[in-house]
């Protein structure tokens, strides 16, 4: 099953040997990853998918830090910080936050287990394509793991100043970005386009 | 020039962004958008206006750079004494107070990172400007790195956020984002569409190729 690809860092066209197991095609001309070609990649990037749903609901439904200074307590989590900004007039930050951190991170997992799920029953859901196109168009939006890094700078930054305490959304913060992380490296993409053209 | 580097290009064919659907190309010139027969993006042989887009984004992060490093992104109210702090202060603050790997994180994620990436971008675009042949792996291996660090610079970003959250206890002790903060986004917000329109191929592009055998991908594991 030889098939001829451009790549798409080069445009250069190159055949694409058969291959099985886990492997990662490469351009030849400029080292651009081509193809990634993953054993069980629907159900492992299901599997993860879900997985990352519960706890992205669990990271926004629990406090992720308190802060306690002389007996004054305040704990936050993600929606109260972006309100916060909203209210002192900052929208435009507030909103490129929640868009960053809750909007696109959400909408990737729901578009993806939309597409994944009845592709695992044999079927297709309606505007397919489009919906696997725009999640993937998302990618680079859903910055969770750099959120991460500033909770960590935060701590840090804070811990001079008052008590901080980590809350159970923080452990469920810090899972989510690694089951995200191994979602979307299990997924071939090409296993989702292949289905739809062979009209299952 | 290279063996054996035909192009989707040379070969009247269009490789779609999204799926890699290789479309022909029709012969009609200047029609109404193409879209991809499989997934129904737009396709573009090469993104269109790839370079003045890049150019135009580049100049305007360039501009909202100065506000960003000038106009203080936070001001810490302790006990009514009010302090305000740029990007920059906040770096030095943290090295004074020996938190050197705070002061590292800071420093590559709000400064080293911005700053290289306009610079690389800059660079990127003057060389296909000047048609330049020499070392183009490196240079798209250049492309892929600033492309893939650029979200990183969001981390003040978001302490600023998660700072004003926790820090609201009135008289006591408060945070208040300021306009360098909404200018920092702006960087790096335009500075990853600019990365994003800025089309890796015409590194590679070059007039009076010859066809030639198709090459094997290599196998890396």
């Amino acid at each position: 099953m030889s098939r001829v690809m451009a790549c798409h860092e080069c445009d250069l066209l190159q055949r694409l040997p058969a291959v099985s197991g886990n492997v990662t095609l490469k351009c030849s001309r400029c080292g651009a990853v081509l193809y990634r070609k993953r054993e069980n990649s629907l159900e492992r990037t299901l599997a993860l998918t879900l997985a990352g749903l519960m706890l992205f609901l669990l990271a926004n439904a629990f406090p992720f830090l308190s802060f306690k200074m002389e007996s004054q307590v305040r704990e936050t989590n993600l929606i109260t910080g972006i309100a916060e900004l909203y209210a002192q007039g900052l929208e435009g930050l507030a909103l490129l936050v929640f868009f960053t951190t809750v909007a696109v991170p959400f909408l990737q997992m729901a578009g993806m287990l939309y597409v994944l799920v009845p592709l695992k029953f044999g079927r297709k859901a309606r505007k397919m394509m489009t919906v696997f196109r725009l999640v993937q168009g998302m990618q680079p939006w859903g910055m969770m793991e750099v959120f991460m890094l500033g909770i960590l700078v935060s701590v840090v930054k804070l811990a001079k100043m008052a008590q901080i305490v980590p809350g159970i959304a923080i452990f469920a913060f810090l899972t989510l970005i690694f089951v995200q992380a191994a979602a979307s490296s299990s997924l071939d993409p090409h296993i989702v386009w292949e289905k739809w053209e062979k009209r299952l | 020039m290279n063996a054996g580097s035909l192009t989707a290009k040379d070969a009247n064919l269009i490789s779609c962004t999204v799926c890699h659907l290789l479309c022909r190309m029709p012969d009609r010139k200047k029609n109404a958008a193409l879209t991809c027969p499989r997934c129904g993006a737009v396709l573009h042989s090469r993104k269109p206006a790839s370079l003045s887009r890049t150019w135009a984004l580049l100049a305007a992060a360039c501009i909202f750079y100065i506000p960003a490093n000038v106009l203080p992104i936070t001001t810490v109210t302790t006990l009514g004494q009010p302090q305000s702090d740029t990007i920059i202060s906040s770096v030095i603050y943290f090295i004074r107070t020996g938190m050197w790997p705070i002061a590292a994180v800071i420093f590559t994620a709000s400064i080293l990172v911005p700053l290289l990436k306009l610079l690389i971008l800059i660079y990127l675009l003057t060389s296909v400007h000047g048609g330049w042949i020499k070392r183009r792996e490196d240079r798209t291996r250049l492309y892929r790195i600033t492309e893939a660090v650029g979200r990183w610079s969001m981390v003040d970003i978001y302490v600023v956020t998660i700072l004003v959250a926790l820090v609201n206890l009135g008289s006591l002790a408060s945070v208040q984002a300021e306009a360098g903060a909404v200018f920092f986004g702006a960087v790096v917000v335009i500075t990853m569409f600019a990365a994003m329109s800025f089309d890796p191929r015409l590194i590679w592009d070059e007039k009076n190729l010859t066809a030639k055998p198709l090459p094997k991908a290599g196998n890396a594991n």
